[in-house]
């Protein structure tokens, strides 16, 4: 077993994990930060990939993540240690602190140190939709990527329709659309080749 | 029997749970208090306050914590088994499968055709956590952090630790 590999996988999940205030969704960015540039275990693509499927699945966002990429990068062990490494510190603070933090929780102090990391949250996830933009720009041209984006907007925001139906329908249009403009350069069709 | 409860209470909600762990929060309610009654909904209420509080995702927060209190340490870990791995196990088979075909021009064009739905959906979430902000803290605040924010990570490339430490210090000393 590659114990540096593992350890690194800890690390960065814990990270992630103790520093995502408000939430699974909160994490995403912090995820993005030390799976794709901190540590370089996968692309924005890959990356991206592993967001949709996992907005089109139930269940928590960030525990998701998690396991698919300690998988992905260290096998079954790296699984349950991302796993645990995003799942077990919290709630350890939490079964630990309860009883302080009841006499806490309604003290200014801590009120006022949850205000002040949302609009973080909110910029780090913002600085990820303009990458994930700006990839998309790229790779299906800017016109597409804006036409998809203001549907995807207008279905989501205020059609109100479920992401993961979103993308279902998405997925299913890319896979029964004739094969008449390939969208950018493959090298191969193992098809028609 | 007690261990079996708690895997379906949340189980459950874990699957059921579309849009992330906060989404799955009412169907957490549900089995605990009106299905199992193991907790009052005031109880509930303070956990969920106290598990806002708390940094990391909230459903295994939760779930993690009751399941504790229900059925001590094999109880935590149940909860937490019920919670997270169904979905990161039908995760795990659909990426395997979608990179088996990884090459053949219909799942580059699904892969890529999904990226602005991606880019909205995280956008939107941004857009959320600073409306949240707007009306809780106020526009100067607000425009203090986010503009701090984006100048340190994304001009100064400072690590998020940092960003996140120094809201932290900021909320304390300013928003308290």
């Amino acid at each position: 077993m590659d114990w540096r590999l593992q350890r690194d996988l800890f690390i960065g999940f814990f990270r992630a994990g103790m520093l995502g205030y408000g939430g699974g969704p909160s994490a995403i960015p912090l995820v993005h930060k030390e799976v794709v540039e901190r540590y370089g275990w996968m692309n924005d693509e890959e990356f991206s990939d592993i967001l949709a499927l996992g907005n089109a699945l139930p269940g928590p966002i960030a525990t998701k993540m998690a396991g698919y990429i300690g998988y992905k990068v260290g096998g079954v062990i790296g699984l349950v240690n991302a796993l645990a490494a995003t799942v077990l510190p919290t709630v350890l603070l939490m079964i630990t602190l309860i009883g302080t933090l009841v006499a806490f929780r309604d003290a200014p102090v801590v009120q006022g140190m949850t205000k002040a990391v949302t609009p973080v949250v909110g910029v780090m996830l913002l600085t990820l939709t303009y990458s994930f933009l700006k990839q998309s720009g790229r790779r299906l041209g800017w016109t597409s990527t804006l036409i998809l984006g203001v549907l995807s907007l207008i279905a989501y925001q205020f059609l109100h329709m479920h992401p993961a139906l979103l993308i279902a329908i998405l997925l299913l249009y890319a896979l029964l659309k004739k094969e008449k403009n390939p969208g950018d350069h493959d090298e191969q069709d193992p098809q028609h080749a | 029997m007690l261990y079996w409860q708690i895997f379906l209470a949340f189980f459950i909600p874990g699957i059921v749970g579309y849009g992330g762990g906060p989404a799955s929060i009412p169907l957490i309610q549900n089995e605990v208090v009106h299905r199992y009654g193991w907790l009052t909904l005031d109880q509930f209420g303070e956990i969920l306050a106290l598990g806002n509080a708390l940094p990391g995702p909230i459903a295994t927060k939760m779930a993690g914590y009751i399941g504790y209190e229900v059925g001590g340490i094999p109880g935590a870990f149940i909860a937490l088994f019920a919670t997270v791995a169904p979905t990161v196990l039908a995760m795990i088979l659909l990426l395997q499968v979608l990179y088996r075909f990884k090459n053949s021009p219909k799942v580059k064009r699904m892969t890529s055709l999904i990226r602005p739905t991606i880019a909205v959906l995280l956008g939107v979430l941004a857009g959320e956590f600073l409306f949240d902000s707007w009306q809780t803290s106020g526009v100067f605040h607000t425009a203090i952090l986010g503009g701090a924010s984006v100048l340190l990570m994304e001009k100064w490339n400072v690590h998020p630790a940092y960003v996140i430490g120094g809201a932290l210090l900021y909320g304390a000393l300013f928003l308290g």
